[in-house]
């Protein structure tokens, strides 16, 4: 948490005016029973009515010039909180654009989502209520104790008592209660997880016709957390009643001591109330203090939260300049890998002892099961993740040894899962080149067989696309975002099982048209289907991270068992 | 619209109508003990007068008397809040089970039809809003009023007319606190439209990391972020700063009060109409009296969030339920799996026709491919036969029984169904394989697995049949989750099967077992079969060639093939190169 607070570097001044100018209206708040006092005193004691006027006078200036400081701290508090707020949520997005998959796979994306948002509310909400009444609340409470002290030093006594035993009292209901409120909110996920996995499932749930074994879990676990809940409200109930029993404890010894002090003349009637107001505005600001720290010590988990994603550091190591140390053997070959593997963090080998050439512009088919690798190889060709053995070359020069934006400048890469961003379906193609001109983005779209997709829309290349692509289909996403990818004229295409949602005629169309491109890019396609690459000039068989085979079609179909075994299972009855 | 919502909540509640009781006489009996102590206090003050004038025996007789008011309010309050506490976690507990209920009897329709997130939400946080709030009206709301009439009776019985003076200036902190939150709505309205567009920026862009990396686009991602994020500050800054001038401002007006009360007062004493004592209990007063009011904006707010919440959940609770069995519906028993489908029409939406005058006959033992490119609506067969939805006309049969006489129960027992998209519940891997038969012994459990090739890889998991799997299966795999999926309907031996065969998702070799294990299960069963692979197509008794969800030819593969139709063609561009 502690880290973090350098992102208020920039509000300082905010930082410190706003504490300084809560402190100044406590101050004036304090201030107001020894006026009172004063009326009483020599007001109502002296008979001495202008007296009395002038103090109420006094009193309604104070007022006036709380509400002014108060003002003043609350904008800097806002302003203060919400540039925290603004800074860090910019340097953490920035941050995790820099980690690398490797990471980013490991922690998911939904909790980053939450830690970005959600987290970071709470964060800036704990932050501005530090700022307006850490300092305030205690603050009250010590400077009660203080102008006692003023009033009376031998009945200030009380207060020395009444605040440490107060404190003790807050501090141990907190210390029960915060674990067991966090035990509250991991049942209720409970219900949460039930209730989700009854909507996924309500198909099985009633083709099984377990309804009512289900609601009667559910209930069950509602049960639990009831009883939770009630404990819990039972143990934090008691923190207004005790704590009200100490202060008008306080205030009993108050009087008695008082009338003690003013037997023997030392002190004046208004001298007692004075001290009695003092220990009421104790017990406003313990009930403050309490709601104020289950706020921090929401923020500051929430805090820990956002650190530990700062923590992370990106196992990419990306170097400011390419380096184009050129491997003369490799220099024909527009990728090589040399006895590569990867390794996803300690699991094991995703890829084993991969080596394998392609020549610029030769077509490459890559096949086998789900969990073979097939998608891994083709992410390190971009470098998405790094070999954890063995070189990867693109165009003769080691990945590694390349500025990551002239990499990526040389490779146009269609994701498995199709993904389109909220916008036009131009801004979305121009993801891919910015500069591309009317008839550049007409061939793209011709290529990828999307032209149909663009005509039938309103607005043709101008039509909005809602977020995740919601308003296309499957397969019209996935020929837009190979479009995307065309439109960079990429020296490297890579098609990473994306035309498993076209038809097969669709798909052969793409097919075709990709190779008849004007430019002959070296292709990569990835497929489960057989028919996809089986007219590749080289495929590559994975199997559970080997290469257990390479060759033209004809080749593997007599000497690679699996790569049989995947034919057959496709076009068995037909061969056969 | 929030009257009925009252109305709604109020019947929750009357269940709890003598704790609801209880906690109103607890809350005015301490709101009057609470209030009695300043004149308790009060009291005490005028028997110390000055030097030599205290009287110290009427002095502890005070004292005992605030003593022990103290105490008995302080027990009183820890009882409300329990019973508070009861009654609102109660009444949400009952919303809540009433609203999975809901969830387990809701046609399919509508869950097919509504995002799970939302439905969750609801049930979830909405009931969740609608506690804090219900517990916050009936603690702070309540008691809020009763202090308000307390101090005013005690006031009065003071002083008439510094009552009067403190009733007629309060006002004005609810006034203030109104035009304040009046103006923050529209800036906290922007600062949430504001929030949902950076939520929806850091949503897509980190959610699809790969291809704004892939496109280099990280500069221009974060230059977008950081505009709405700067935007966002400001509208951030001002909502809260204005939101938070609410308390500074009520407090003025409540200084204001105290300053009046003080110098009216003070005067008053002097001439004798008032004692110190008076004044000071008065003084409390008036800061007791303003301060339900300076919360009372709050809690409106709060209250209103409440029912609005609960709106949104009695919605769900008052949708209407799947159709209910007829009172003499049939048990369907020793099913042989004779279907039929007679003139069958259905179609999700009025004006978008889908099934129109569908007519199969099936024997039993048949097998009934259904073929078409991925979308075409195979789900919907489904959801038919399994009276999940029902049909708008026609009639569909098991064993000569339609199947709205028949009790849903009995006709969805006699089916068995693997799914692609297969589901498994959080528990352990038994449990989820008896789902269709809780009373199976581990023997039978351990059959069915090594009929449907689970046994082995359930066998090397940690704990083997005891493993507990999360929620969707975890850390299976695919193929494991259709195993796993295969072995329960294996258990049961439904006389009619629904198979969904595996596309792209799983390798070839667990296909190949999940295929022989479908092969095990088929066997003298009338099978529907979502069909990917051609030897399934071809061996079938009957084909059914779906697109945009209507059937569209229906025969065996040569009867079609012989047609040339839409499955000649599809046959044609998938399986001949």
């Amino acid at each position: 948490m502690s880290k973090l607070l350098v992102y208020l570097k920039n509000y300082k001044l905010e930082s410190i005016l706003s504490p300084l100018f809560k402190l100044l209206e406590a101050t004036f708040e304090l201030l107001v029973p020894l006026v009172m006092a004063s009326i009483i005193d020599k007001g109502i004691g002296g008979e001495n009515s202008p007296h009395i006027i002038k103090m109420g006078a006094v009193l309604i200036g104070l007022g006036i010039v709380g509400l002014v400081c108060s003002l003043v701290a609350q904008y800097y508090a806002a302003k203060a909180a919400v540039g925290f707020a603004t800074e860090l949520k910019s340097a953490l997005f920035k941050h995790i654009q820099s980690l690398s998959f490797l990471e980013l796979d490991k922690i998911g994306t939904s909790t980053l989502i939450t830690r970005m948002t959600s987290d970071m509310n709470i964060l800036q909400n704990g932050v501005n209520m530090v700022l307006r009444l850490f300092l305030r609340s205690p603050f009250i409470v010590v400077g009660a104790m203080v102008m006692a002290f003023t009033v009376d030093v031998k009945s200030a006594f009380v207060f020395v008592v009444i605040i440490p035993l107060l404190s003790i009292v807050v501090f141990l209901i907190m210390c029960i209660t915060i674990p067991m409120y966090r035990r509250v909110q991991n049942k209720l996920d409970g219900l949460l997880l039930k209730t989700r996995e009854n909507l996924t499932g309500v198909r099985v749930i009633r083709a099984f016709g377990k309804e009512d074994n289900e609601i009667a879990e559910y209930r069950e676990r509602n049960d639990i957390l009831t009883a939770i809940q009630k404990k819990t409200g039972k143990i934090s109930g008691l923190m207004n009643p005790i704590t009200y029993v100490i202060v008008n404890i306080g205030t009993v010894a108050l009087l008695w001591t008082g009338a003690i002090r003013v037997d023997g003349g030392i002190i004046t009637q208004g001298a007692v109330v004075a001290l009695v107001n003092y220990m009421s505005q104790i017990l406003v600001e313990l009930i403050k203090l309490a709601n104020l720290i289950v706020t921090v010590t929401k923020a500051i988990a929430c805090g820990n939260r956002v650190e530990s994603i700062f923590e992370l550091e990106s196992s990419l190591k990306e170097v400011t300049e390419t380096i184009k140390d050129v491997d003369d053997k490799k220099k024909d070959f527009a990728v090589c890998f040399e006895d590569v593997s990867l390794k996803y963090g300690d699991s094991e080998e995703a890829l084993s002892h991969i080596t394998f050439n392609v020549k610029k512009g030769e077509t490459v088919g890559i096949i086998g099961g789900t969990g073979s690798g097939k998608s891994s190889l083709v992410n390190m060709i971009p470098r998405f993740y790094d070999a954890s053995s063995g070189k990867v070359y693109v165009s003769g020069i080691d990945v590694k040894n390349y500025k990551k934006d002239d990499l990526r400048k040389k490779i146009g890469i269609v994701l498995q899962k199709a993904v389109l961003f909220r916008g036009t379906i131009r801004s979305n193609l121009l993801w891919g080149n910015d500069g591309a001109t009317k008839e550049e983005i007409a061939e793209a779209l011709r290529i990828s067989q999307a032209e149909e997709i663009v005509e039938n829309k309103d607005g043709k290349l101008e039509h909005i696309i809602d977020q995740g692509g919601k308003n296309l289909s499957g397969g019209q996403k996935q020929r837009l975002t190979i479009a995307r990818a065309i439109i960079r004229r990429p020296e490297i295409l890579i098609l990473d099982d994306s035309t498993s949602a076209l038809d097969f005629a669709t798909d052969a169309a793409l097919r075709k048209s990709i190779k008849e491109m004007d430019y002959n890019p070296t292709t990569f396609i990835v497929s489960q289907r057989a028919a996809s690459i089986m007219h590749a000039d080289k495929i590559i068989v994975l199997d559970d991270g080997e290469i257990n085979g390479m060759g033209t079609h004809e080749e593997l179909l007599k000497s690679c068992g699996v790569y049989k075994e995947i034919y057959n299972s496709q076009f068995k009855i037909k061969e056969a | 619209m929030q009257r009925k919502t009252i109305g709604k909540v109020l019947k929750y509640i009357d269940k709890y109508i003598d704790l609801v009781i209880l906690s109103l006489i607890l809350a005015a009996v301490s709101v009057a003990l609470t209030l009695y102590i300043p004149i308790l206090v009060g009291k005490g003050i005028d028997f110390i007068i000055s030097a030599g004038h205290v009287d110290f025996i009427d002095i502890k007789k005070t004292i005992i008397q605030i003593v022990i008011v103290v105490l008995i309010t302080s027990v009183i309050q820890w009882w409300m809040n329990i019973v508070n506490n009861k009654i609102t976690y109660n009444v949400v507990r009952d919303i809540r089970n009433e609203a999975f209920e809901k969830i387990e009897r809701l046609p399919l329709s509508f869950i097919d039809s509504h995002q799970y997130g939302d439905i969750v939400s609801r049930v979830i946080a909405d009931v969740d809003q609608f506690a804090d709030g219900l517990l916050m009206g009936f603690t702070q709301a309540f008691t809020g009023v009763v202090t308000i009439l307390g101090t005013l009776i005690f006031m009065l019985s003071i002083n008439v007319r510094i009552t009067v003076l403190v009733v007629c200036v309060t006002p004005m902190s609810l006034i203030v606190a109104n035009v304040i939150a009046k103006k923050t709505y529209l800036m906290f309205k922007k600062q949430s439209e504001v929030r949902g567009e950076q939520t929806s920026i850091i949503d897509e862009m980190i959610g699809n990391q790969k291809v704004v990396r892939a496109y280099s686009r990280e500069k221009a991602v974060q230059e977008q972020f950081d505009k709405v994020n700067d935007e966002l500050k400001k509208c951030s800054t001002k909502a809260i700063f204005y939101s938070a001038t609410t308390n500074p401002a009520t407090r003025f007006v409540n200084g204001f009060v105290y300053a009046l009360v003080g110098v009216v007062g003070a005067i008053f004493a002097i001439s004798g109409n008032i004692t110190v004592g008076q004044l000071s209990s008065f003084l409390s007063y008036a800061n007791q009296y303003t301060k339900p009011f300076n919360e009372i904006s709050g809690v409106i707010t709060e209250l209103q969030n409440a029912i609005a919440c609960a709106a949104r959940i009695f919605e769900l609770i008052e949708e209407p339920a799947e159709v209910e069995d007829l009172v003499d519906a049939i048990e369907l028993k020793d099913v042989e799996g004779r279907v039929t489908l007679e003139n069958v029409s259905f179609s999700y939406v009025p004006d978008r026709k889908l099934i129109e005058n569908f007519n199969l006959a099936v024997k039993p033992g048949q097998k009934i491919a259904i073929v078409g490119p991925t979308g075409c609506g195979k789900t919907t067969v489904i959801n038919l036969l399994m009276r999940f939805y029902d049909v708008n006309s026609g009639r569909i049969c098991v064993d000569g029984h339609c199947i709205k006489d028949i009790t849903k129960k009995s006709l969805r027992d006699s089916y068995g169904m693997v799914l692609q998209e297969t589901w498994l519940k959080s528990g352990t891997i038994l449990e989820n394989l008896t789902m269709g038969k809780p009373d199976a012994t581990r023997e039978e459990v351990i059959a069915a697995a090594k009929a449907s090739h689970a046994h082995s890889f359930i066998r090397r998991l940690e704990n083997g049949y005891d493993t507990v799997i999360s929620e969707d299966g975890g850390s299976l795999s695919q193929g494991q989750k259709q195993l796993l999926c295969i072995a329960r309907v294996m258990l049961c031996k439904p006389p009619i099967l629904i198979l969904d065969e595996a596309t792209s998702s799983i390798d070839t070799r667990t296909e190949i077992k999940i295929q022989e294990a479908f092969n095990v299960l088929m066997e003298g069963r009338t099978s529907f079969i979502v069909a990917h692979r051609l030897s399934t197509i071809r061996e079938a008794d009957i084909i059914l060639v779906m697109k945009d969800g209507n059937i569209i030819e229906q025969g065996n593969h040569e009867k079609l093939l012989e047609e040339g139709g839409f499955y000649s063609k599809l046959y044609n561009s998938q399986f001949a190169v």
